[in-house]
């Protein structure tokens, strides 16, 4: 059986070598040809009609080298512009029913079954409002935009998104279809990492998942919504404040595009040399949305798994918080222990201890960044604000506006800081296990989770000393 | 006007859930005890999520780009007295096994040896789109071609004649429009007949123009049907390795290919024959 099979392994190695280099192109050359009699004798053209014009027209500006960029700005943009504006009210409303009216009601229930002080500081304080501020912060946004974004792919544009971006990723060394997983990325860097398997090449594909995480993903999203609205547009006239805010995190998605082509570029020079893959991308046609499938779906797929994840991580990570900054070591809880031990080289780099120990407590999920940061500037601010140890208390724009500069002493230096670091930092848990599944490589893993964590500390370093020697800050 | 009437009436019912419901249950992930595993292929962007979630009722999330499923979802759904294991797998534009994607589809129709793989194919790019098909179909004769997106086809003023299709593939084709919900009837009875050998089919095997080429097919796969005998696709693995593909070389060389023999598909029944044409 062995040596007969060795055999023919041999036999069809001979054959092959003496037709020359061409046998792949013949063989694939006869698929192509039936494949194109059979296709001729089944198909009648009954004169060209609209549709296939109004497609042309339409990609002869979204696919334009002149127009493909700004038409994609401005989609996005309008669907910021939208979220920002449109989560507003929503927000405060669902803060006001649920950090106020529902808090309360816990803590007189928790009164009236007499209740030992830990167990509702542990059960309330902490894992009640983790939860609840994530959805009040989450869920809006969220809300308006997943159905927006998914409207944007049912019709068609994504892989137009992928064309005008193919050209500047080719000239990076890297696969086009990079472009196509980065916009997966956008969604969830787990799902763009595993998006990455329709890249052939080993060299091109890792390039493509260590890069992935430069797309933003849904739990930094909301970061950046809110730094951006409280920091850079309320820095604005008031009319324009939503405008602003919605170009700032443009802004910072664009300079995550940048940062994908820039690592991309180095990487393809440097440890992954190789060739670049040539690859044809289909323009899908344009189809009109289902507008109420696309809601119910994104909805009910996105929205809420995405949101019930964040509820699941900012349970635990509530109790985590309560319980470090209550549990005493010496004078200074371990939170307050834990950030004085940050704080130097946070500060260096115009972030602070607060947010990187808040960054270290977010790695299964970025999503409660903001909460926490919050939470721990109320308790271990400089001035004595009143709140108690570890809890988050229902705050609006303005007031979150007021506990960061006052308590927190921060500057418009921290908020872009804050923004830029939320786009460079390392992976979140889920994603670095994904990449160790789909490389299995410890090498490459740590290099995808330290890589940008690096690139984080270097840009903050940067834009902080720039913003100092200029005395802006 | 009546005939019209007529026509527009039975379209209304085929794509009613009442009407549907009469013969289809969709088991969603609940699918143990299957009598038949079905595989679901296609190129990228032809709408098989599409045709999953139908058959399946599961909500796979499915979008307007290519790329969008790379890894293999499973569901079932009970028709006639018969349960179905659907397979979705990635879509791709061949089955040579280059990148990740290809290599699962490629696996799965090879030595998960589907009972129906069904081909979604995409009306208004066909030549492109049988690419693949006549791939799959050097690989596996249980084929049922599902011809999707017939009503873009329409609006751009295409005419695809099925039953010619179905003519020069020798496997059954349905024409679809599946997020209308059009067609699934009548791609469920292609996939039973199928199934259980009621549909005999004739797959189309590429010719190759070149004697030469043709002369080491032959030759080749002569010696891969005595190393393994009963293999049911042995010109294919020949011409996998006159192309040097090293997973099928290892796969005779492992004698994995062997296994294929052993799990023999059932006999499909002699007493029908069926013309071969488009359920319509």
């Amino acid at each position: 059986m062995a040596a007969n099979t060795d055999q023919l392994l041999a036999n069809a190695r001979n054959l092959r070598a003496a037709a020359g280099s061409d046998y792949h192109d013949t063989l694939m050359a006869s698929i192509y040809a039936d494949a194109e009699q059979i296709a001729e004798r089944a198909v009648t053209v009954e004169g060209q009609r609209g549709r296939f014009d109004f497609d042309r027209t339409l990609d002869r500006i979204l696919t334009s080298k002149m127009w493909g960029f700004p038409a994609m700005l401005a989609l996005l943009m309008g669907v910021f512009w939208l979220t920002i504006a449109g989560a507003n009210v929503p927000s405060q409303m669902l803060g006001t029913l649920l950090l106020e009216h529902g808090y309360n009601a816990l803590h007189q229930l928790a009164a009236a079954i007499n209740m030992p002080a830990w167990l509702s500081g542990l059960l309330i304080d902490g894992v009640y409002l983790a939860t609840a501020w994530v959805i009040a912060v989450m869920l809006p946004p969220m809300a308006i935009f997943f159905p927006l974004f998914t409207l944007l792919e049912d019709f068609g544009y994504l892989p137009r998104v992928a064309f005008n971006l193919d050209r500047l990723f080719h000239r990076a060394g890297a696969h086009g279809k990079q472009s196509l997983s980065m916009v997966m990325g956008y969604g969830c860097n787990a799902a763009g990492v595993v998006a990455t398997r329709i890249i052939e090449s080993p060299r091109e594909r890792l390039i493509a998942i260590i890069t992935n995480n430069f797309s933003i993903c849904n739990g930094r999203w909301p970061t950046l919504i809110l730094m951006g609205t409280i920091f850079i547009g309320a820095a604005a006239p008031p009319l324009l404040a939503s405008f602003v805010a919605a170009g700032s995190v443009v802004a910072v998605a664009v300079i995550g595009i940048v940062v994908t082509l820039l690592v991309s570029a180095f990487l393809s020079r440097t440890w992954l040399k190789g060739e670049t893959s040539t690859f044809s991308l289909e323009l899908p046609p344009y189809r009109p949305p289902r507008i109420w499938q696309t809601v119910y779906t994104s909805l009910i797929d996105r929205t809420l798994i995405v949101l019930w994840r964040a509820v699941t991580m900012a349970a635990p990570a509530g109790a985590v918080i309560w319980l470090s900054s209550n549990i005493y070591i010496g004078d200074m809880s371990i939170a307050g222990h834990m950030v004085q031990w940050l704080n130097p080289f946070g500060l260096l780099i115009g972030l602070n201890g607060i947010i990187l120990f808040a960054y270290i407590v977010a790695i299964p999920a970025n999503e409660i960044i903001v909460p926490t940061i919050l939470m721990l500037t109320m308790t271990l601010g400089t001035a004595a604000a009143g709140a108690q140890a570890g809890v988050m208390l229902e705050l609006e724009d303005a007031q979150v506006y007021g506990v960061l500069t006052q308590l927190g002493g921060w500057t418009l230096l921290t908020a872009v800081n804050l923004m830029l670091f939320s786009l460079l930092h390392n992976p979140c848990s889920t994603t670095i296990l994904t990449i160790w599944n789909e490389t299995k490589n410890l090498k490459w893993t740590a290099v995808a989770t330290l890589l940008p964590l690096g690139l984080g500390f270097a840009v903050t370093f940067a834009t902080a000393t720039i913003a100092r020697t200029l005395g802006w800050v | 006007m009546t005939v019209q009437g007529a026509s527009a009436h039975a379209a209304a019912c085929a794509t009613c859930p009442m009407y549907n419901g009469a013969q289809l249950t969709r088991l969603g992930i609940n699918m143990t005890d299957w009598d038949f595993v079905v595989a679901l292929a296609g190129n990228p962007n032809t709408g098989k999520s599409t045709v999953f979630n139908a058959l399946t009722g599961l909500r796979q999330h499915t979008g307007n780009w290519p790329g969008k499923t790379v890894v293999r979802a499973e569901g079932g759904f009970l028709y006639g007295d018969k349960r179905y294991k659907l397979v979705d797998l990635p879509g791709t534009y061949s089955l040579l096994s280059t990148s990740a994607d290809e290599e699962v589809a490629r696996d799965f129709i090879l030595f998960g040896q589907p009972s129906v793989t069904i081909v979604v194919v995409d009306a208004t790019r066909l030549e492109r789109n049988l690419n693949l098909a006549l791939q799959v179909l050097e690989i596996t004769d249980r084929v049922v071609i599902a011809l999707n997106l017939m009503d873009e086809a329409k609006r751009h003023g295409l005419r695809v004649d099925e039953r010619r299709l179905a003519r020069d593939l020798g496997v059954p084709v349905v024409p679809m429009a599946a997020r209308q919900g059009e067609g699934v009837q009548d791609l469920l009875k292609a996939v039973a007949e199928v199934a259980s050998g009621a549909a005999v089919t004739r797959p189309h095997r590429v010719r190759q123009r070149d004697p030469q080429v043709e002369q080491a097919i032959n030759q080749i796969a002569g010696q891969v049907e005595r190393a393994f005998p009963g293999l049911p696709n042995a010109r294919w693995v020949a011409l996998r390795l006159l192309d040097g593909d090293e997973s099928i070389e290892q796969a005779v060389r492992e004698g994995t290919l062997g296994q294929l023999v052993q799990q023999k598909s059932p006999e499909p029944l002699p007493a029908i024959r069926l013309e071969l044409e488009a359920v319509s």
